[in-house]
């Protein structure tokens, strides 16, 4: 053993290479990945006009009889307002609000349900593993927008309220990340850092939630974004067809209550086209998002690294 | 045979010996620098690379990983990627300049001048193409004026010198096995009788018979052509059954080039010599020698010499002057400050 | 006194599908017998698909047999539970081939470290573990504040597989697979790691298993040694023997294809007979590609007893006595 140890005993060792900071790293990281720095930052905008919206205007000022009627965009009302009276400032802040909490709320349901049944199935295998995989397989198919429609048309109305449209939306859309994440897992579960950990005397939960959840985050957070995307867009096109809770100031909502009061004949362009700028943003600077993790969470495709 | 552009016709496999071995090098590189620029710093992969070769001649590479063997490969070839760059010297393939010749040229240069078989080619064979359809893919490019039928005799051909039947064409990756697998990745790379084959380590994954056959392979297939062979790996035991040379590279420099013998029995740079001292063989049974410390990282190299830090025979001015690559008598190269006066001689003399 | 391990006609067959003729015989019929008292290096020797690495996952209980059985102390290891089980993984342990593998690239590599001091209880205090962790490290050649804190990507392979080296030094098992420690190692640091593996057995008392297909690096660290070829033992006993004479062809073509580095030790002239892709026929298993295949091969030959350090499974030596498999332990010096 002394042998060794003199061996080590070499007079120089290479000077620590300065690993610039987490942050700087950060940064750089985001000047190269631009698709994601962009999706980040609309993102951040539109929150941040969430909350000052939130803060400085009065949300119920965002519920009709609230302000004169169909006033273009002013000074005193920078988004106009409605037929309804709503004022447009406050309804977009809120509607944007509960946009989020709808997309968060069913994101976040769809994408356990996919960690929970995802690792279940792949690690256990066996006959847990076929049935879940046959229940997505089968479920996968099916027309979601249709029973959407369905089910969201067949409630009484004052059942619906921004809670049950996200229960709607998640209801056909947890498969994807059940599979994506079973497949993730079963590769995983073949890493030799895997066996080692068995060689320590790691338990089988213990290799679930130490070893293979935490390399998984990337795929987990880009399934859940892509799970918060897919529900924001959901409750969109649900609002817009009115199936959405009516007296909430959804953006698809305010386009809805804009087409049937025949917005644009009547020249009030403001109330459909804000909502809709808004909704393209959301989505657009999601997407953005998911393609930027997309890059992050798979190695090969990043570049310079 | 109608008259056809020498430029597009390219060898046939069998030819006669155009070049006896030694008349004139057929590889020269000559200063070669490649630097990679990372969010962490500048790293010189190669710094002024030098080295001769001629047709029919072996030359082994070795060095630790992160030596820079398979940059060397990569920048002869052209291949270098962002975030590195090619930052000047020169490669000779008989009369061509690889580094002056522009995209399309040197992509056709590629395979039929010089070849490259990368390390795990054989696992980067198209698992659902048949054989021979990737041979074919392969040269399809270079050989615009052949008919299909031709192509696919010197196919054939190409199967047959490296010792696998013309019906492997046939067959799938898959259903060969390792040592086969390899091959085929050979015969891909002298399709075109280039006169320059550069191997990255051919045999890593394969077993000690497989390797000696892939390895007889090679050679049988060198002298067919009189192509020069570039062997990279770090086996030293390989290196002497196989090659002729021996470059040893360290820390991106190449710090000897010696002949076989010469490299196994009196080598002369002290991390040569502390890698053939460190090899096993039946004698020394029981006795380990490793070399203490470890290879310095390219983003932050020590002054002067890069191996003063664990050389046993360091002294003052290796700390602080980069030494130069010398030539000693018998064209013996060697870049160490203790062979400085050696060199002064060898040059009077 | 007692068995710490012992395999008992252990046969491993990978079918394909339900209905199939081309099964895979992994390994047919092995019996080892491993003794707690007698800590010893044994080379298990092979080329790809020889069944050394499916012996290896045998040893350390990642996979059943299809026949046989593996007994740990007396118990099968199947049915092993709670502490008992423990302990037959406090005690059994492996290094692996890919240095980078190991790693969980989520943590850093202190992580390889500190989780089986957690798991098996190892040290007292935090204090304790790091301070087992540094004297680890350190023997094998690290220091520790260069390496402790870094993420895997960050070292070089050689420094990574020190580290595996360094948790079966701070584990010290009974016993140690090490399936082929060196071959993703530069020749430089091979040395080093292998003669830590040497002294964990001369100095600890540690049984190691070395599996490899190279025979220069098991001449030197290991005693004994088995040849496997295709699932069957071929040649087996006390390592000069069979490297230095080796009887069986297939061990003959082995040690004439090694790569020497020696000039004047050049490889054997004797032209290799390619096996070509496909099942393996009946009877001997080597018999495709021996040159001195008989009629008799066509039966499987058992080990025949050369001297009391040696055998050898091939019918050109069938007028020694034979060896029962349960009795191959017997010839491997320790």
């Amino acid at each position: 053993m002394a042998s060794i140890a003199n061996t080590a005993g070499a007079a120089w060792m290479p000077a620590e290479v300065r690993q610039p900071g987490r942050l700087a790293l950060l940064l750089r990281y985001l000047r190269r990945n631009k698709g994601l720095a962009i999706g980040l930052t609309i993102l951040l905008l539109l929150v941040l006009f969430t909350i000052v919206g939130l803060l400085l205007g009065d949300p119920k000022h965002a519920y009709p009889l609230s302000a004169p009627t169909k006033r273009p965009p002013s000074w005193q009302y920078p988004l106009g307002t409605d037929f309804f009276g709503r004022n447009l400032l406050s309804a977009m802040a809120v509607g944007m609000w509960q946009t989020a909490v709808i997309g968060l709320l069913a994101g976040g349901i769809g994408t356990v349900i996919g960690v929970v049944l995802g690792f279940l199935s792949a690690y256990f295998g066996g006959w847990i593993d076929t049935s879940i995989r046959s229940i997505c397989q089968i479920l996968t198919p099916i027309p979601v927008l249709l029973i959407q429609v369905v089910v969201a048309g067949s409630l009484d109305k004052r059942d619906v309220t921004i809670y049950t449209m996200a229960l709607i939306v998640v209801m056909l859309a947890w498969m994807g990340p059940t599979l994506v994440i079973r497949s993730q897992v079963l590769t995983m579960k073949e890493r030799q850092f895997v066996s080692v950990a068995k060689l320590s005397g790691v338990s089988d939960l213990g290799i679930i939630f130490k070893e293979i959840l935490p390399c998984l985050l990337p795929f987990i957070a880009a399934a859940f974004v892509g799970q918060v995307f897919a529900a924001v867009f959901a409750s969109f096109y649900l609002a817009v067809l009115g199936l959405g809770p009516l007296r909430e100031p959804l953006l698809g909502n305010i386009i809805w209550s804009a087409q049937t009061q025949g917005a644009f004949f009547n020249g009030w362009w403001w109330w459909p086209i804000e909502p809709a700028v808004a909704m393209i943003l959301i989505l657009g600077s999601l997407a953005l998002i998911i393609m930027g993790l997309d890059e992050l969470a798979n190695p090969r495709v990043r570049r310079s690294e | 045979m109608n008259s056809i552009d020498n430029q597009t016709w390219a060898r046939p496999i069998l030819r006669s010996l155009a070049a006896a071995p030694g008349i004139e090098p057929v590889l020269q590189v000559r200063n070669l620098e490649v630097t990679y620029y990372t969010d962490a710093g500048r790293a010189k992969a190669l710094d002024d690379v030098s080295f001769t070769l001629n047709a029919g001649e072996k030359l082994g590479m070795v060095g630790e990983s992160g030596s820079g063997k398979s940059t060397l490969a990569l920048a002869m070839m052209r291949m270098i990627k962002q975030p590195g760059r090619i930052e000047g010297g020169e490669v000779w393939v008989g009369n061509t300049e690889l580094m002056s010749l522009d995209d399309e040229a040197m992509r056709k240069a590629r395979l039929s001048r010089i070849a490259y078989i990368p390390q795990g080619a054989m696992n980067s064979l198209n698992p659902v193409t048949r054989i021979g359809a990737q041979l074919v893919d392969a040269v399809k490019s270079h050989l615009h004026g052949e008919s299909r039928s031709a192509i696919e005799d010197r196919c054939a051909q190409a199967l047959r010198s490296v010792d696998l039947d013309p019906s492997v064409s046939r067959m799938y990756a898959h259903e060969l096995s390792g040592g086969m697998k390899q091959r085929v990745c050979i015969a891909i790379g002298i399709l075109l009788s280039p006169q320059v084959i550069i191997a990255d380590e051919p045999t890593s994954a394969l077993d000690v018979v497989t390797q000696r056959q892939v390895m007889e392979t090679i050679d049988r297939v060198k002298e067919q052509i009189n192509a020069a062979v570039i062997l990279i790996g770090h086996d030293m035991g390989l290196m002497a059954q196989f090659v002729d040379k021996v470059a040893v590279m360290y820390a991106g420099r190449l710090v000897e080039v010696s002949t076989v013998r010469q490299m196994f029995t009196e080598p002369k740079h002290p991390y040569a010599r502390a890698l053939i001292s460190s090899l096993p063989n039946l004698d020394n049974k029981g006795v380990f020698q490793g070399i203490p410390g470890l290879a310095p990282s390219l983003l932050r190299l020590p002054g002067g010499c890069a191996f003063h830090p664990r050389c046993a025979h360091a002294m003052e001015v290796c700390s602080t002057n980069r030494p130069a690559v010398l030539t000693l008598k018998g064209g013996r190269v060697v870049t160490c400050h203790l062979f400085d006066a050696e060199a002064a001689n060898v040059q009077s003399a | 006194m007692s068995n710490l391990l012992e395999l008992q006609h252990i046969s491993k067959v990978y079918s394909r599908g339900v209905i199939s003729p081309n099964a895979t015989v992994a390994l047919q019929d092995i019996s080892l017998t491993l003794r707690e008292d007698e800590p010893t290096i044994l080379t298990v020797a092979g080329e790809s698909g020889s069944g050394k690495t499916t012996l290896a996952m045998l040893l350390l209980g990642f996979i059943t047999p299809t026949t046989g059985q593996i007994i740990y102390r007396g118990k099968n290891i199947t049915m092993l539970h709670g502490k008992e089980r423990m302990a037959f993984r406090r005690e059994v342990q492996a290094v692996f081939q890919d240095p980078f593998a190991v790693f969980n690239p989520f943590y850093t590599v202190d992580h390889l470290l500190t989780v089986p001091i957690r798991r098996f209880k190892l040290a007292r205090s935090r204090a304790d573990a790091r301070k087992k962790m540094d004297e680890a490290l350190t023997a094998v050649g690290l220091r520790p504040e260069d390496v402790l804190g870094r993420f895997p990507h960050q070292l070089s392979g050689g420094q990574r597989q020190r580290i595996n080296v360094a948790r079966a030094l701070l584990l010290k098992p009974r016993l140690l697979i090490a399936d082929e420690p060196v071959s993703m190692v530069d020749a430089s640091l091979r040395a080093n790691i292998l003669e830590t593996l040497r002294n964990l057995q001369r100095d600890h008392g540690v049984s190691i298993i070395y599996i490899t297909h190279d025979l220069t690096t098991a001449f030197h660290i290991a005693k004994s040694i088995i040849v496997l070829y295709r699932g069957g033992v071929m040649e087996a006993g006390d390592v000069d023997q069979v490297i230095k004479a080796p009887k069986h062809p297939y061990t003959q073509l082995l040690v004439d294809s090694i790569p020497w580095p020696n000039l004047d030790q050049r490889w054997g002239a004797r032209p290799i007979k390619t096996r070509e892709a496909g099942a393996p026929l009946a009877g001997c298993r080597f018999r495709a590609r021996c040159p001195m295949a008989m009629e008799v091969c066509k039966t499987r030959p058992p080990l025949f007893r050369i001297n009391d350090r040696h055998t050898a499974a091939c019918y050109l030596y069938e007028t020694q006595p034979e060896v029962v498999p349960e009795r191959l332990s017997e010839l491997l010096p320790v």
